[in-house]
């Protein structure tokens, strides 16, 4: 009887992809649905508005342009670890990604540091509904970076024994990770520091 | 079957608790869901006695409920409201949904598509465990200060965000829901792309897969924006925020103390997003039940399944811009009323045109009148009525006079109950002897059918007659208090004890439900109804991995009756 589920590392002919490719998209359409609602709800906020504050007059531009620097470093590094990976330069590969995940916990830190910045000077969620959807925003993207990490780490980690029995099946996942890490990243890059910060 | 090949080197945990089989998951999926759809109609049950017999004391049991709840047997308004929302959730969140999509899905179709599981096993296991989770969140919420969730199903704010801790549980509950809905959606929708068997085209794809990947489309995509609206009320209520808080708010007599700015409108935009889709979460899969039960038993082809195709594909796009039509009565604009009005409308043809083929299809069938298919030729007409009086709900202006009667009760559980839970129970009596080898009692099957049948309609049409009087909904005393409900009030009665009749007839579906997983007949083939699809090719029941080769599908699902052929189906699978 046969119980292997195919298309795991190899493409259906088909539909031109693998399980998880697909599966990857279609998890990242429903996080473009979930932060698309959040984005919808603060332009109906805004617009109803009496007044609204600039980012700029609330907010630390300084430390959000650093972490957009970092956030896209920690996406340039990916690229290179996989690319690293598929030439079979194991040790590059894992440089790289190491590189990445501390692009993650330094973005995490300066965050920290700018919540408490923001609370020291009476800024809370309930100050205003742009600090509560500045919190919401930015909170939720924070826990989508966690998220990322754990299974980077793992895959740096104890995940990375896959690469000596199954060295494609493991390029596959670091690959799966990588587009999930590119869309953390440029949610910030595109959606969250300009409309909170700039607009 | 002699050929049931089990792998018995799991342990029991492996393989019945925390199991990766899509069967094993399907089934558990059910079984939960059967018990929560049986405790969401046991909560109606005592609303019925409270509508019916305001202030009277609940006989017999009414000790069981606790004096905070009903002393002396009799039912406190604020425990009236609790059940209300309760019933609502659950429902619609953890009965319908995850039998029919969670149980159904899971169980038939890899097996339609020929598929040896879903496409993430693991993932399959978790969706199951965190709906667990949700569900027992939900119930747990009774037994918390000020206990559940007393803001109806649609938890509106203002109201929700002042609530007790209950509504905290009920949003907690609802974000493990949704995770659930996530993981099971991006499984379905692989493996219905991924994991179809040789030969098996979208073209020669059974209506029912077709159904489930919509339904998976709209979970997947309807779902996210409840999470972020959750999110954001869980913030208002923790945190203090002014999300869906007004500037001005007075509560008892006293200003609130929340920044405000909010809008009380962002979450029924938000709401109503998912909660639209989700009515096609809830009627797809049994449309594609019913499709699948009506084809087997005409023993013909079924008549336009293509123009069906397309019809449920439009049914899920359109039911995306639908959702403010439940906002006719908010101060939205007249201009975005004509256009949901205009959507509205637009998505009743489609559904129409199911509808239509499906009773096209008995035209001329020599039809078997078994259990499953008097179910699903009772869902035609009792969905018609369903979705015919929704049409005046629908138009801006009647709505203005039916908006928050019995009319809208009436309306969407002739949708969801004699529609949808008939289709379920069709399908539960259909695919009963796939998954054990036996098959449900006729007789238990036709003493459930007919009370059941009649009860639906003694029920739910009284509602309409009741709506169309103007009689609100969410009434604690049934509306007893209010002049011009009079006229209506008698019906009360009937239709709570139409209610109890119809919870008598329910103990022959569980016993039949029980006694024939021991004591049924045995079937003698793999395929006893003499179906065409790829589920009746597997061993019964199938083992893991379903299938004892690799099949191939060689024509479409339909071809029942084929001139010239030896017998009136030609599987599928069989050159």
């Amino acid at each position: 009887m046969s119980s292997e589920i195919p298309y795991i590392v190899e493409e259906r002919p088909d539909t031109g992809l693998n399980n998880a490719t697909l599966g990857i998209w279609l998890f990242l359409s429903s996080e473009v649905m979930l932060f698309g609602a959040l984005f919808s709800s603060y332009m109906l906020m805004r617009v109803g508005a009496a007044h609204w504050p600039s980012g700029a007059s609330l907010l630390s531009i300084p430390i959000a342009t650093l972490n957009t620097v970092i956030l896209i470093s920690s996406s340039i590094a990916v690229v290179f670890a996989w690319a690293s990976l598929k030439e079979g330069n194991f040790a590059k590969f894992r440089a790289c990604w190491a590189l990445s995940i501390l692009g993650g916990l330094a973005f995490l830190a300066l965050k920290a540091v700018e919540y408490n910045k923001d609370f020291a000077e009476g800024l809370f969620p309930s100050s205003s509904t742009f600090m509560a959807i500045y919190f919401v925003l930015t909170g939720l993207h924070g826990l989508h970076i966690i998220g990322g990490l754990i299974v980077n780490s793992y895959l740096l980690g104890p995940g990375a024994k896959m690469h000596k029995e199954d060295p494609a099946r493991y390029a596959h996942r670091i690959e799966i990770a990588g587009i999930y890490w590119h869309f953390v990243d440029l949610l910030w890059i595109i959606l969250l520091f300009p409309v909170l910060y700039l607009l | 079957m002699e050929h049931a090949h089990e792998h018995h080197d799991l342990p029991f945990w492996r393989k019945y608790i925390f199991s990766t089989d899509h069967k094993v998951i399907g089934l558990q999926y059910g079984i939960t869901a059967l018990v929560f759809l049986l405790l969401g109609f046991c909560m109606m049950l005592l609303m019925r006695w409270q509508i019916a017999y305001p202030g009277q004391p609940l006989p017999l049991i009414g000790s069981w409920f606790g004096e905070n709840n009903m002393p002396g047997g009799v039912m406190l308004p604020e425990f009236y409201n609790q059940l209300g929302a309760m019933h609502g959730t659950i429902m619609v969140f953890l009965g319908i949904v995850p039998l029919a999509v969670g149980a159904f899905g899971n169980y038939i179709v890899p097996l339609q598509i020929g598929a040896p599981d879903m496409c993430f096993p693991k993932l399959n296991m978790m969706s199951y465990w965190v709906y667990f989770i949700g569900g027992v969140v939900m119930l747990a919420s009774f037994f918390l200060p000020g206990g559940a969730a007393n803001s109806g199903w649609t938890s509106y704010p203002p109201l929700a965000d002042i609530a007790t801790v209950g509504q905290t549980a009920w949003l907690i509950g609802m974000v493990f829901l949704i995770t659930s809905s996530l993981l099971g959606a991006v499984n379905f929708i692989c493996t219905i792309f991924q994991l179809r068997t040789k030969g098996m085209g979208w073209d020669r794809l059974p209506f029912f897969v077709w159904a489930q990947l919509v339904t998976a489309f709209l979970l997947l995509l309807a779902f996210p924006p409840l999470e972020a609206a959750g999110v954001m009320q869980l913030m208002d209520r923790l945190f203090h925020t002014s999300f869906f808080l007004p500037s001005g708010l007075v509560v008892s007599g006293q200003p609130l103390t929340v920044s405000g700015g909010g809008s009380v409108l962002l979450w029924q935009h938000l709401f109503w997003f998912l909660a639209h889709p989700e009515v096609y979460v809830l009627i797809l899969p049994a449309m594609g039940i019913i499709t699948e039960i009506i084809a087997n038993n005409i023993r013909k082809p079924i008549w336009g399944i293509r123009a069906m195709t397309f019809s449920v594909m439009a049914i899920g796009f359109l039911s995306f811009i639908v959702w403010a039509h439940h906002m006719y009565l908010t101060n939205m604009g007249t201009t975005i009323s004509a256009f949901f009005q205009f959507t509205t409308m637009a998505i009743s043809i489609p559904s129409v045109i199911i509808l239509t083929c499906l009773f096209i299809s008995l035209w001329g069938g020599s039809i078997r009148f078994n259990t499953p298919m008097l179910f699903a030729l009772a869902f035609l007409p009792m969905f018609g009525i369903g979705g015919l009086t929704g049409l005046p709900l629908g138009l801006s202006s009647p709505d203005i006079h039916l908006h928050d009667t019995y009319y809208v009760i009436g309306h969407f559980h002739y949708v969801v109950a004699p529609g949808t839970i008939f289709a379920l129970f069709a399908g539960i009596y259909y695919w009963f002897p796939k998954m054990t080898g036996r098959k449900m009692n006729e007789t238990l099957g036709q003493l459930h059918f007919w009370p059941s049948f009649v009860c639906m309609n003694l029920i739910f049409f009284p509602m309409l007659i009741q709506g169309l009087a103007g009689m609100n909904r969410r009434m604690y005393d049934g509306g007893a208090s209010y002049a011009h409900n009079q006229p209506v009030l008698y019906l009360n009665t009937v239709i709570s004890v139409a209610a109890f009749v119809m919870a008598a007839a329910q103990v022959f579906f569980v016993i039949n439900l029980i006694w024939s997983m021991r004591a049924g007949r045995k079937v003698t083939s793999d395929n006893p109804w003499e179906a065409n699809t790829l589920e009746w090719a597997a061993p019964t029941p199938p083992g893991h991995g379903n299938f004892t080769h690799p099949p191939e599908v060689f024509r479409g699902p339909y071809e029942y009756s084929v001139p010239g052929a030896a017998k009136d189906f030609t599987p599928q699978f069989e050159k």
